[in-house]
């Protein structure tokens, strides 16, 4: 085959790591069919193309679950491998990686390679994280979780600042499978880092809920401007956080609002108007995570720009499979900020300072500005990645970080 | 659960039919002329709950074969309640009208064999008192028209076939839907330009076959709005629509 592609599955990735401006994108979207499930071991095999929400619908009935999910199930089983997606309980089950049991990769040469952590094992480290740079993931196959019936048990605790964020996920990590904090970016002083944290359970033996109605909110036009202006973040950020009285609330749900709230507003990335969004999604090692998050906050509230949806979450040291998984121990602070020009890329150039100071790493999945010389310190196996890179593949996100430096 | 006979069953639209089907459980019996296919849809139908899931390959063309691809389905699910017949090609117009052979050709694959299929059908489900035949036709089969007359004309006999059968069947308790779908984004129409609201997924006209084969009904247009569109191009008077290029 001439020319140069790029896999892609359903483009829920924010930046440009899905996208090739000068060649073809391969669409796995017709390649969704399922080859097998195993009701009694919870392994299942299918095509790359399959939706995390086709497996939920199929597999969930039957008492299994995904043992890794992000936060949107429109997410394809080829996309979370080549991200190595992580979800609530990376805690506890690693990345999504860490539950493959094998897939087979189509090269552009036409040589097929079967990937286990036993056959081939270089390579299916390399696929797992490798932005689907490694050739196309046709099938795979991985292991689900029990769970007893669709339903979730959680509990939302309202909180002062960043050391009761710290000390919550510490206190939480034993017996709370599903950890995450959002916090009020707007909050500073010795309120800074304030929020909600949130931790919960599949539920044991209560009664499953019915599932949540399909109706979705959808923004159906694009609104000539931001709808995510400075006095709404406040307005929203303030409201979010006192949404709740109580310090402590507890309630059982259906899985699917849990797991996936932005699923049900459809084009909500709509609000942010003509320009856009862009995403900020990085992680610090555990012993600068206190100074490294504290600092991020405080230079995102001087710029006075605010964020819509900021959510922190400690990471556990489950390793992950991949060569190049984002994943590692540390805390991770995800954020969307409309955008706004170069304003926008000044406060991303401050964050990016502390991230490298510390030590820490962007995420690839969300990033649309990473520096080429920056992703080689946050990812120090990049070259090896080039080594297994399929020469007819290529995104624009890697023609981006792999530029040489000046 | 029930026992329904798919003709065409790698048809993107078929695919998407019997997914649904397999959700309730439903026994099916493909009928696909491409071995390796038919054995992954047959794989992807029982993780999705199919209950048992057979599969046979036939080419359509060859009619003679017919009668015997229905008795192995018999013999498979002993009972048959529905068949459902979804292939089908689309044919190059050209290469039609500047060969009539080919021509030939294509209306054997999109009328011919379907009335044979319909007959062996129309005559166990009379005798059995009871059946559902659900045929997937096309709008293009409502009017001639100088860009695709050939497949046109075959979905108009398959259409009128159905009219027909329908009528003789229904005091003897036998259902016959014929399925109108307009513009569907599947393999048949890979080369085309796509997009704009007239054109739809094969899941969209898959949700309405399934609908309406629940709801016995008789002819329908999917999405629903061709059948307007339709109408106004139905309507059209000849001398009028002989000008146009369409
Ligand atoms: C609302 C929302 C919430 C999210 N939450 C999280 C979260 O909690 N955790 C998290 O980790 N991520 C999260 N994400 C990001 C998302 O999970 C990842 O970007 C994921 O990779 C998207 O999958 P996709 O199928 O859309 O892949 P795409 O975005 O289309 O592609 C992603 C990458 O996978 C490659 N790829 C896709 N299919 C194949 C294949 N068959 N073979 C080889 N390579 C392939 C592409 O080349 C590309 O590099 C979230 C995204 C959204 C929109
Ligand atoms: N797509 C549209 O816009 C549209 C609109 C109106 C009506 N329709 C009708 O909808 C039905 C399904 O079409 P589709 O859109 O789902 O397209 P499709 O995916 O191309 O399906 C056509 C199917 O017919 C099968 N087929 C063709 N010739 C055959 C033969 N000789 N023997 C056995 N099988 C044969 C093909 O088998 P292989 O898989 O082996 O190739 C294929 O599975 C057709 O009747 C079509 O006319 C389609």
């Amino acid at each position: 085959m001439p020319g140069v592609f790029l896999p892609q599955g359903n483009a829920r990735s924010y930046g440009d790591s899905c996208m090739l401006h000068e060649g073809t994108v391969l669409s796995t979207r017709f390649m969704n069919r399922f080859i097998a499930f195993d009701g009694e071991t919870g392994i299942i095999r299918c095509e790359a193309g399959v939706t995390l929400a086709e497996i939920l619908s199929v597999v969930e009935p039957q008492g299994w679950f995904l043992a890794v999910t992000p936060g949107t199930k429109f997410a394809t089983v080829g996309g979370a491998i080549a991200n190595d997606v992580h979800g609530k309980n990376h805690h506890v089950e690693g990345t999504f990686g860490a539950h493959l049991t094998q897939f087979e990769l189509l090269r552009t040469d036409g040589s097929v390679r079967l990937c286990s952590p036993t056959e081939n094992a270089e390579w299916f480290a390399a696929t797992i994280g490798g932005l689907g740079l490694t050739g196309l993931i046709t099938w795979a196959e991985f292991k689900l979780k029990r769970v007893s019936n669709s339903a979730v048990n959680v509990e939302n605790i309202k909180y002062q600042n960043l050391a009761d964020f710290f000390a919550l996920s510490q206190e939480s990590e034993q017996d709370f499978e599903y950890t995450v904090a959002w916090v009020d970016c707007l909050a500073s002083g010795d309120q800074l880092g304030r929020g909600h944290f949130s931790r919960a359970n599949h539920a044991r033996v209560t009664q499953p809920k019915p599932a949540p109605s399909q109706h979705t909110l959808t923004i159906p036009v694009d609104p000539p401007v931001s709808l995510v202006n400075s006095i709404s973040l406040k307005a929203f950020n303030w409201l979010y956080y006192h949404r709740q009285r109580e310090k402590r609330v507890t309630q059982t749900t259906h899985y699917d609002p849990f797991f996936y709230p932005l699923d049900h507003v459809q084009n909500w990335n709509r609000m942010y108007g003509p320009k856009g969004f862009l995403q900020y999604q990085c992680i610090v090692p555990m012993e600068h995570s206190e100074a490294a998050i504290c600092e991020l906050l405080r230079r995102i509230g001087r710029a006075n720009y605010g964020s819509f949806l900021a959510v922190l979450k400690v990471f556990g040291d489950v390793p992950s499979p991949g060569l190049n998984s984002f994943p590692r121990p540390g805390t991770t602070l995800a954020l969307d900020f409309p955008y706004k020009g170069a304003q926008t890329m000044q406060l991303f150039d401050q964050l990016d300072e502390v991230v490298v100071q510390a030590g820490g790493a962007l995420y690839p999945a969300k990033d649309a500005h990473m520096k080429p010389q920056h992703f080689k310190r946050f990812y120090p196996n990049a070259d090896q990645l080039e080594s297994f890179r399929d020469p007819g593949i290529n995104s624009s996100f890697w023609q981006r970080v792999m530029e040489p430096s000046t | 659960m029930k026992n329904w006979i798919v003709i065409g069953a790698t048809s993107a639209i078929a695919e998407s039919v019997c997914r649904l089907w397999s959700t309730r459980g439903y026994n099916l019996f493909l009928v696909g002329r491409n071995a390796d296919k038919l054995e992954s849809v047959k794989q992807d139908y029982t993780v999705r709950g199919a209950d048992t899931v057979f599969t046979h390959v036939l080419d359509i063309a060859q009619l003679d074969k017919h009668q015997a691809c229905w008795e192995q389905a018999k013999a498979a699910m002993g009972r048959i309640d529905g068949i459902f017949i979804a292939h089908g090609t689309l044919p190059d117009q050209k290469r039609c009208e500047a060969d009539f052979n080919h021509a030939l050709t294509e209306i054997n694959i999109n009328a011919t064999s379907v009335l044979s299929f319909c007959t062996i059908a129309a005559n166990e489900f009379e005798t059995a008192g009871s059946g559902h035949i659900a045929v997937i036709s096309s709008v293009a089969g409502d009017r001639g028209r100088q860009s695709n007359y050939v497949y046109g004309s075959a979905k108009g006999m398959v259409s009128l076939f159905l009219q027909g059968l329908r009528n003789r069947l229904f005091k003897r308790g036998v259902m016959v839907t014929t399925i109108k779908p307009g513009f569907v984004d599947s393999p048949m129409t890979a080369d085309f330009e796509k997009g704009g609201p007239l054109w739809a997924t094969p899941d969209q006209v898959a949700a309405g076959i399934v609908k309406s084969i629940d709801k016995n009904r008789g002819v329908v247009y999917l999405p629903w709005f061709w059948w307007g569109i339709m109408q106004v191009i139905k309507s059209i008077p000849e001398f009028i629509f002989k000008r146009l290029s369409l």
